[in-house]
């Protein structure tokens, strides 16, 4: 954080309104990190806390726990973590990038263009077969054409959204209503196609648009960090650009911040970030929206602050949602999309009703 | 020393805003930029600092060429107080912390908390400091979007229109800041303004601008009462009392 060395003796209210800050993002860490340890102690098969430690630590322990703890539960976790924290610095960028608390990589349709991107190889790539799991779900067999495909899907709808803002010099708001647009004809789009699949590759896209950070294994976990790592990084580094297109793009321009520019950069990033998470992941909806809100209205809209909470906020939101989605209805696992809409939506409205909290 | 030669500038092809302004403005002194609506004071400011791009002309700052220089590097030379001021909804430390935007690296130092101290304190505000920017009167924003541009330390000032929708004491007390900052940090500034009565007692040099060109300039008793009279189209009388020019408008 920001340095601190004389502001408590000069303004010591203005420190105190800082450490709330700073309390609140120590609160989330601790929160975020329980749920982690929850994440990998909790699951359909029950496992002593014991072995699972045993296996975290290298001691002696069962290898089909090995095999649950490594392979299924610590990925996931890893993967709630990783996209939680993505999905919720992207929300937290669009949203000041373009000035509008709609912002988010669902309002901008990036999520709707992942699904048809899916839908597109499934269908004309045959890359949808049922295959029975272990939970009894079915798989998309060759994923990563999946992938391909489903990410460049999100990208085109970002970039065609980039494009239009430059090529036409419009405003954020004008930007939000083309991915609502682009949103709207991307599920039409794919319901077209979902029109005209048969069975198995109907049952195929519709598994593909249920986010579920159980698909997530350690290839993808990296692949996902690859993305969002760096970016998060590069949010961090632009948090005072952010704060000065807040304060409005007359005065960012006169402190000498390329508005143009951080705009640019801040969308495509939070794009790519979005959609490195949403082709493996499937539509994970509202942790991009909620996240942050529940930050602001918390901690105010200070981006050296509203970043890192914003992750850890995601963090948390998502791995919470994972773990009931495993517990629920054990031991089927429900995908973790559903839960984060059931919790994310009446958590939003009671925030956006209940005025006391700031 | 802020020397602006031949700038020129419009929104639309073959519509100029700017025709060819030159002037110079010697540092510790204070520049006013009359004239009616639509002659190109705020479209002026906008091009000094670079936010507009003149299509011709150079601004220049101790001989630096300003329109050639990166965007962080213009902001240490030029705090611009824009018209219509928001300042986000932060407190009003982050607020005047934010115009240490262009010397921040990748975090705020000391010597920025003790430069927004100094600034808080020279304005009148650090009682405010924890205080949203949206629960502030018109008074208080202006000295806080002031503050924010003196702890950009520029060299030169440019205020748009920092009087407007202000009360007669708010108008006098931010003109006094203005005169003060100038002189105490041997500052230069530039403010287009309306009001012709502050623009007379508080300026040192007057540009009468009207349709993107200087009709008149120079120090406040070089500019006549015929010539305002002509560009603003309604009777003018310039009266003199106790060294200070009033305007007196039928």
């Amino acid at each position: 954080m920001e340095p601190k060395e004389n502001i408590n003796h000069l303004f010591p209210e203005y420190s105190k309104y800082i450490q709330r800050k700073i309390i609140f993002i120590v609160i989330l860490f601790i929160l975020s990190t329980g749920l982690f340890i929850a994440a990998i102690l909790l699951g359909a098969v029950n496992i002593p806390i014991s072995s699972v430690m045993a296996s975290l630590f290298g001691l002696k322990s069962i290898p089909e726990v090995r095999n649950i703890i490594f392979n299924i539960r610590l990925p996931h976790a890893v993967a709630a973590l990783i996209a939680g924290g993505g999905l919720a610095i992207s929300g937290a960028v669009m949203q000041s990038v373009l000035r509008n608390p709609l912002g988010s990589p669902f309002t901008l349709g990036i999520s709707q263009a992942g699904a048809f991107g899916a839908a597109i190889a499934i269908m004309l790539m045959g890359t949808g077969i049922m295959q029975s799991t272990q939970v009894g779900a079915i798989t998309v067999t060759n994923p990563y054409f999946t992938v391909a495909f489903s990410f460049a899907a999100c990208m085109v709808s970002a970039l065609i959204i980039i494009f239009i803002a430059r090529l036409y010099n419009t405003t954020p708001d004008v930007m939000i209503l083309c991915g609502v647009a682009l949103g709207s004809l991307f599920s039409a789009a794919t319901m077209f196609l979902q029109y005209f699949a048969d069975d198995v590759q109907l049952a195929a896209i519709v598994f593909w648009s249920f986010g579920d950070v159980g698909r997530a294994g350690w290839r993808e976990v990296g692949i996902m960090s690859f993305f969002v790592l760096p970016g998060t990084l590069f949010f961090i580094m632009n948090r005072w650009n952010y704060n000065a297109i807040e304060a409005g793009d007359e005065i960012a321009r006169g402190l000498g911040v390329k508005v143009g520019m951080v705009r640019l950069s801040g969308m495509v990033i939070a794009s790519v970030i979005t959609a490195s998470i949403v082709s493996f992941l499937g539509i994970i909806a509202f942790v991009g929206l909620i996240g942050p809100h529940i930050v602001r209205r918390v901690i105010g809209d200070d981006y050296r602050f509203v970043i890192p909470a914003s992750f850890l906020c995601g963090v948390s939101l998502l791995l919470a949602s994972d773990i009931a989605a495993r517990l629920m209805l054990k031991p089927h696992v429900l995908p973790v999309a559903v839960l984060t809409s059931f919790i994310g939506g009446p958590a939003f409205i009671y925030l956006l009703l209940n005025k006391k909290v700031k | 020393m802020l020397s602006a030669s031949n700038l020129s500038f419009g929104y639309r092809k073959g519509e100029l805003i700017l025709k060819d302004i030159s002037f110079t403005l010697r540092a510790g002194s204070v520049l006013a930029i009359i004239g009616p609506n639509g002659a190109g004071k705020t479209t002026l400011l906008r091009c000094i600092n670079a936010v507009l791009r003149p299509h011709k002309g150079i601004v220049k700052i101790e001989d630096r060429d300003v329109l050639q220089m990166p965007s962080r590097k213009i902001a240490k030379k030029i705090g611009y107080v824009p018209q219509n001021n928001k300042a986000g909804n932060m407190t009003v430390f982050d607020a005047v912390l934010l115009g240490r935007n262009p010397h921040i690296g990748l975090r705020s130092s000391q010597t920025d908390l003790d430069k927004v101290s100094e600034a808080l304190r020279q304005m009148r505000i650090e009682h405010l400091v924890t205080r949203y920017t949206s629960h502030l009167s018109g008074g208080e924003l202006q000295k806080v979007c002031i503050a924010r541009a003196l702890v950009q330390e520029p060299k030169i000032f440019l205020l748009d229109e920092p009087t407007s929708n202000l009360d007669l004491k708010n108008q006098m007390d931010i003109m006094n800041i203005i005169r003060k900052i100038t002189t105490d940090n041997n500052l230069s500034a530039i403010m287009s303004i309306h009001d012709l009565n502050l623009a007379f007692r508080f300026a040192d040099y007057l540009i009468l601008l009207d349709k993107g060109g200087i009709i008149a300039h120079g120090s406040p008793g070089n500019i006549t009462a015929s010539i305002l009279s002509e560009v603003y189209g309604v009777q003018v009388e310039l009266i003199r009392h106790n060294g200070n020019i009033l305007v007196k408008i039928f």
